[in-house]
């Protein structure tokens, strides 16, 4: 018997319209839990490095993580794995809503797609009957209208749509997948586009097998309460009219620099009053007592749900107010636009327009006023219209594409990849570490158990550190000796970033929401879900034998999974620094060392790639083979032991 | 008939549309409750209450099953509330023909809210419980009523509809059969 699982995948291959359900191993699960972890296995056996994103063999995997399903409160979220033409490396992107725990009841853990549509279509689960449908009259239509219009075709008011909008179709690099209240970013849509797939319906009514299931309930019941109180979970942010944090302490423009003084109480009235005349429900997702996505009705704009710092994006790149964001939200959206990386790519478009770069020839009829120009570039950019052609790709390539200096103004990406304008002082030791070899592209992806900022009274301080029951106690030894303007050892700096790390990586294995886990220990310190108590929810849904130091391990695990993806795609130590300017003040003697310092501790070689005996010591002995095998690894390289798995089977 | 007349408690669910989040955490809880053995799974599909949603005119509505019926309603009305659309089907807690609302899945027998009776008696139905935002309250109130209502179990409700549909001979035939072959 499977538990908490549903022990099938749905393979779909979309050139020959084949539907197939594959049963899984379940050793699988044991190694990997779930999620990302057995995405990624998949795209290890199944998309060789020479496979380029928008070739037919690339894999685009919906998962669903391991506690989907269970009454775990807020374990809901769904994964989306493939290759990035951005970056050609993985890409990763994850949402939340109801689409995830609606799969598992119909009977699915996953949906593996692969090949490519002749035409547009869209994919409807019901339980057992799975049919790919001509999806020609949903061209052009937005990502939520298209789930709406799905739902009244099919007269399944019940079944949970994610869908693409124009920019995914046209295949921007920017498209989101969108769901519901919620949105997969990074870029994932440009492959569910480039796949011809509009759409995916899917409605079901079969139970899912729990291991111990009244005892798990018991706990989940405790636990829904603990989160509905606990006031440092979910997002704090949006929820809060102060926007001082984020306009005072992240970049405006193209990532340029901050603008000083902004924020004061009338500015705060004032936009306070805007989000209660739009605003019109906080909604959660799926058995979640939080309720961190806000229902927005703007007026003449298609109804959309707002989430997370996308709040200001648009509005900090444009130098605008509140209201404007509101607006083009109100567009983007639809379109199935990221909040975070599309804002930067008009910012910068702008700036090119006004340094000469890009001219009146470029864009014939571009409006003078800013809030117009960002509207204006929006519409090119969803059609990949004149210079939208360029823009589309996103600002590294862009930039490339354009040239004539414009490669001087991309300066905030990373591995070719745009991340969150921030323009700080003084470096930040874990947080080098963070950025240069985070493989999930963004930083708040990676960062979130350890704390940004040390507390300065020391009272304080050991208070925090007696209630910290999600931290392991090196780390409250370290946050203890921890004041203000220092700078932590570079054994801390490695340790948090392991343990930021981890977290994420079980959290994306298992789908438990990161506001209620590994972004939320940062704030606070208590976070509902931590590596001490999510090993018991695991094992009650699951039937297997988990600890602390066996979740660390599976974590550990993914982690170097996830890391040979793209060490195969040609990742490489000369790739792992962050954004230029990030850092006004660099140390590049210590740089290095901390970057020496981080493989070593997670048994790299000097150039980020895991070593023989790293992989084998963690069941990868078929990647380190494969690394043999093509010369990425040496066979002296790692000591590796006659004594390790990958010899056993030869002897 | 004054000596008839009885002190009956009537529970009630109130509904605050504008509180409920869309969490859908009643579901969860209802259909916990109600798995035999008792929180063995959950299951939305198996719930005796349903949040309605039509996310983009904000519509939330959380309904309780209701009784079965074997045939639809004619009477299809538009409520606008707000500035909200809400079709009767909205509010109606009904299982009929026109829906897969409050059907079992494998089955397709009826399901009614049975408000969470349970030995010992639960404080509030599991739904009111779970439910954080205070969409939905529990109220009772007494009622005088002239008889007690004879309480048709789960059982005698799902014969009925399948009664309904067969008829009762042929429910008596393919009963008698089953025991047969049992003992046989």
């Amino acid at each position: 018997m499977r538990y908490a699982e549903t022990g099938f995948n749905l393979e779909i291959d979309l050139t020959r319209g084949n539907i197939e359900r594959v049963e899984t191993d379940p050793r699988l699960t044991e190694l990997h839990l779930g999620g990302q972890g057995t995405a990624g296995k998949i795209l290890w056996d199944r998309v060789p490095p020479e496979v380029e994103p928008f070739s037919p063999n690339n894999l685009l995997i919906f998962s669903t993580g391991l506690l989907l399903s269970t009454p775990v409160p807020g374990a809901n979220r769904s994964v989306v794995d493939t290759f990035s033409p951005q970056t050609n490396f993985y890409s990763h992107s994850l949402f939340g809503g109801f689409f995830g725990p609606e799969l598992k009841h119909a009977g699915y853990d996953k949906i593996v797609i692969r090949g490519k549509s002749p035409s547009l279509v869209y994919l409807w689960i019901n339980n057992d009957k799975v049919e790919i449908r001509d999806a020609g009259h949903l061209q052009g239509k937005g990502a939520l209208e298209t789930g709406a219009l799905i739902q009244e075709e099919l007269k399944e008011e019940k079944a949970q749509v994610a869908a693409i909008g124009l920019a995914g179709e046209n295949r921007v690099y920017m498209a989101t997948i969108e769901h519901s209240n919620s949105s997969a970013s990074r870029g994932v849509g440009v492959i569910m586009g480039d796949k011809r797939l509009k759409a995916i319906a899917v409605r079901g009514t079969k139970d899912i097998n729990i291991a111990r299931p009244a005892e798990l309930f018991e706990i989940c019941n405790r636990q829904y309460q603990e989160i509905y109180d606990n006031p440092y979970c979910g997002d704090i942010f949006l929820h809060e009219d102060d926007e001082s944090w984020h306009v005072d302490n992240f970049a405006w423009g193209n990532a340029r620099g901050r603008v000083k003084g902004y924020w004061n109480k009338e500015r705060e009235d004032k936009w306070a009053g805007i989000t209660r005349k739009v605003g019109v429900r906080w909604t959660s997702c799926y058995n979640c007592p939080k309720d961190c996505h806000l229902g927005i009705s703007y007026p003449k704009r298609h109804k959309y749900f707002m989430k997370c710092y996308s709040k200001l994006t648009y509005a900090m790149a444009a130098y605008q107010e509140l209201d404007f964001n509101y607006d083009i939200l109100g567009v983007t959206q639809e379109y199935g636009l990221d909040g975070f990386s599309t804002p930067q790519v008009l910012a910068f478009a702008i700036e090119l327009y006004e340094a000469g770069i890009l001219t009146d020839k470029d864009l014939p009829g571009f409006p003078s006023d800013t809030a117009e120009r960002f509207f204006w570039l929006v519409e090119r950019i969803v059609r990949r219209e004149g210079i939208g052609d360029a823009l589309a790709n996103g600002v590294y390539w862009a930039a490339r594409q354009i040239g004539k200096g414009a490669e001087e103004f991309d300066h905030n990406t990373m591995k070719k990849f745009e991340q969150v304008p921030l323009k700080l002082g003084m470096i930040n030791y874990p947080y080098f570490l963070m950025y240069a070899t985070g493989e999930k592209m963004n930083i708040t992806q990676i960062e979130g158990s350890y704390p940004q900022v040390p507390i300065a009274d020391k009272e304080e301080r050991e208070e925090f550190v007696k209630n910290w029951d999600a931290a392991p106690d090196r780390f409250k030894k370290w946050f203890l000796e921890w004041e203000p303007r220092q700078h932590q050892s570079i054994e801390a700096a490695v340790n948090i970033c392991d343990w930021n790390e981890t977290m994420h990586y079980i959290d994306d294995a298992i789908g438990t929401c990161a506001f209620l886990s590994s972004f939320r220990g940062q704030f606070g310190g208590r976070p509902p879900y931590h590596i001490y108590n999510l090993p018991n929810f695991v094992s009650l849904a699951t039937g297997m034998d988990l600890d602390t130091d066996g979740l660390w391990e599976i974590a550990r695990r993914n982690r170097n999974l996830i890391r040979a993806l793209n060490v195969r795609r040609g990742l490489r130590r000369s790739d792992e620094k962050p954004p230029a300017d990030h850092w006004k003040k660099r140390d590049p003697e210590m740089e290095t060392k901390l970057l020496d310092a981080y493989y070593e501790f997670r048994g790299w070689n000097n150039e980020g790639i895991p070593t023989k005996e790293t992989l084998d010591k963690l069941g990868l002995d078929y990647v380190s083979k494969d690394f043999v095998q093509r010369g990425i690894l040496t066979d002296n390289e790692g000591t590796p032991s006659k004594e390790t798995s990958a010899e056993k089977g030869k002897n | 008939m004054k000596g008839g007349l009885k002190k009956k408690i009537v529970k009630e669910i109130k509904v605050d549309l504008d509180k409920c989040s869309g969490c859908r955490a009643c579901e969860i809880a209802c259909s916990a409750f109600h798995a035999r053995p008792k929180y063995s799974s959950i299951n939305p599909a198996r719930a005796r209450i349903r949040v309605i949603k039509d996310e983009l005119n904000d519509v939330y509505v959380p309904i309780r099953a209701g009784d079965y019926t074997p045939a639809e309603c004619n009477g299809r009305h538009v409520y606008t509330i707000n500035e909200k659309e809400y079709t009767e089907c909205s509010f109606c807690g009904v299982s009929c023909p026109a829906r897969d609302y409050f059907k079992e899945p494998d089955s397709g027998l009826p399901l009614k809210c049975d408000m969470c009776e349970d030995d010992p008696p639960l404080s509030e139905p599991l739904c009111v419980q779970v439910c954080r935002p205070d969409a939905l309250t529990y109220v009772e109130r007494e009622e005088e009523v002239g008889e007690e209502e004879v309480k048709r179990g789960e059982m005698e409700i799902g014969l009925e509809s399948l009664a309904n549909k067969y008829g009762l001979q042929k429910i008596m035939d393919t009963v008698a059969r089953m025991s047969m072959s049992k003992k046989g």
